[in-house]
């Protein structure tokens, strides 16, 4: 608890977090446009989240209940220390069950089971720019979303289906929200796509590095991007979760020896691990 | 007087200046649909800047410049607002660069690159968008098989095509070329000079085309401007221009032409 009193409640002053709120505020206004922040430094390097932990320290007040994942998991190095980051600047209860959670901040994926109203979800952001690898000028970028000029996204769709059959990206999905802004929802598994679309939950966005906040009200109309002819397919796998026996979640390989020893399990570890507590029984009958 | 008469396109009085310096100076000029305008003079003498106004890359000193669009409404070019600018560029218009890194995607397919028109004006079908560049490859001459490969694959006289087959596919009105032949050798140049011809006569297609070289403006264009320190000082119908110029300059450029 003396570390909580030598820093300010969520370690960030609060005219920077006024700040960031304005550009939330911004966000929510004009969904899945890019509002420009001023980034601060944060006790952590880019690339480690710096976006998402500015944004949830903004937006944090001492009821919320606090849940970090990082590819689906709670106990990865990133979710632990952002938890533990948090509980010692704000002193603010944590949690790994999403039900629980006022606040879900996620690196990569959005938890399996539903979120409700009220909940908010803090992406963590490398490259906002969904057009980025196509147009490198920001000046032409921005000309783009202005005019509403996103022809060339489809071009790197059709140079996917050119070169792999299918639409081969797997991540990073570009969307459209409510029809008017192109955007990148983070490296998201295409997976997790569809459950951005009329979400109750808030969904912020957050990149550190690119200076940039971008956001989903609930109840926004998100569609992933595609051909008549080749429409947009959300990832399936082949087997069910070897742990839970799921067969309706995002999977991860875990290997298990340097033998080819692998299996295939939930990402998301606090859905699997309820599955597994409400109904071990009939798993561990299954898996016999 | 009917639509077929009237000017794609009228510039009167375009100058450029920067600062003290003349890009070009009080330059007038009609263009109609299926005519081919070429601009020659030396470099320095304003023909890009004259280029680069016309296409609305360069915002005039003084000077204007009206367009019939495709509804047949003429419009004040610089009146337009930047969507319905980019519009037209990607649609009415086609622009074909010498150096063909400047038109092309380099990183993108040849069918990527010729597909990018259509998807910018919502075409949403993969096979559909496939074909068309299919028939767009065939048409300029380009293997259907190298579809898929990328432009840094391509010889210089096929990279040149592909740009063109890139600004076709939406069926342009009028397109800009720069120095086109620029930098190919003579054989790949008689081949894109006559691609061009034939597009021109089967699209009834306006051109204005940039050159330095006469023999190309011989063959390519129906009238000629001759333009020296940014001033046009003869214009003409091309043949009566080359065999018979008037202006001292232009008699020097033309004895001056190995070929001429």
């Amino acid at each position: 608890m003396t570390d909580a009193v030598a820093y300010n409640f969520a370690y960030l002053d609060e005219q920077s977090k006024r700040t960031i709120r304005r550009a939330i505020l911004k966000a929510v206004a004009i969904p899945g446009y890019q509002v420009p922040f001023p980034s601060r430094e944060m006790p952590m390097p880019y690339g480690w989240g710096t976006g998402g932990v500015q944004v949830t320290a903004s937006i944090l007040g001492p009821h919320d209940v606090l849940k970090v994942i990082d590819q689906g998991a709670d106990d990865t190095t990133n979710a632990v220390s952002i938890r533990q980051f948090f509980a010692r600047t704000a002193g603010v209860r944590t949690t790994t069950r999403t039900s629980e959670a006022s606040i879900i901040q996620t690196r990569h994926r959005i938890p399996e089971a539903p979120l409700a109203e009220g909940q908010i979800v803090v992406f963590q952001v490398p490259i906002p720019e969904p057009l980025r690898f196509l147009e490198p000028r920001e000046s032409e970028t921005r000309q783009l979303h202005a005019l509403e000029d996103y022809g060339l996204m489809h071009v790197k769709l059709y140079e996917d289906i050119a070169r792999h059959g299918h639409i081969a990206t797997a991540y990073a999905y570009p969307v459209m929200v409510e029809a008017r802004y192109l955007m990148d929802p983070s490296p998201t598994p295409k997976f997790d796509n569809p459950k951005m679309h009329m979400s109750p939950a808030l969904q912020l966005f957050g990149a550190g590095r690119e200076q940039r906040i971008y956001a989903l009200p609930p109840y926004t109309r998100v569609v992933s991007l595609d051909f008549d002819d080749h429409p947009f397919a959300r990832t399936r796998f082949a087997q069910p979760c070897a742990l839970c026996g799921e067969r309706h979640t995002y999977l991860d390989e875990v290997l298990l020896d340097d033998r080819g020893g692998r299996m295939f399990v939930c990402s998301d570890t606090d859905y699997c691990q309820e599955r597994r507590t409400t109904a071990a029984p009939e798993a561990r009958n299954e898996r016999r | 007087m009917s639509a077929a008469e009237e000017a794609l396109l009228t510039a009167a009085g375009l100058t450029k200046l920067y600062g003290a310096r003349i890009g070009c100076m009080d330059v007038s000029l009609d263009l109609y649909a299926g005519e081919v305008l070429a601009v020659v003079g030396e470099s320095g003498s304003g023909k890009s800047t004259l280029l680069s106004l016309l296409a609305t890359q360069l915002r005039p000193t003084h000077g204007h410049i009206r367009y019939r669009m495709r509804d047949g409404v003429v419009r004040d070019l610089f009146t337009l607002g930047e969507a319905e600018r980019r519009f037209l560029w990607r649609t009415d218009w086609g622009f074909v660069h010498q150096d063909p890194r400047l038109g092309l995607r380099m990183g993108v397919s040849a069918g990527g690159n010729v597909g990018e028109r259509l998807m910018a004006v919502g075409w949403r079908n993969y096979g559909r968008i496939r074909g068309e560049a299919l028939a767009w490859l065939a048409r300029v001459e380009i293997d259907t098989e190298r579809i898929d490969d990328l432009p840094t694959t391509f010889s210089g006289g096929m990279r040149q095509r592909l740009q063109i087959a890139k600004h076709m596919v939406t069926a342009p009105r009028l397109v800009f070329m720069d120095e086109p032949t620029g930098g190919l050798d003579v054989s790949v140049q008689a081949r894109l000079l006559d691609l061009m011809r034939g597009l021109v006569a089967d699209h009834g297609l306006a051109v204005v085309i940039v050159t330095h070289d006469l023999a190309v403006a011989r063959l390519l264009s129906h009238r000629l401007l001759v333009m020296r320190h940014g001033r046009v000082i003869e214009t003409g119908l091309t043949d009566q221009v080359l065999d018979d110029p008037r202006e001292p300059y232009t008699q020097l450029l033309v004895s001056a032409d190995l070929r001429g």
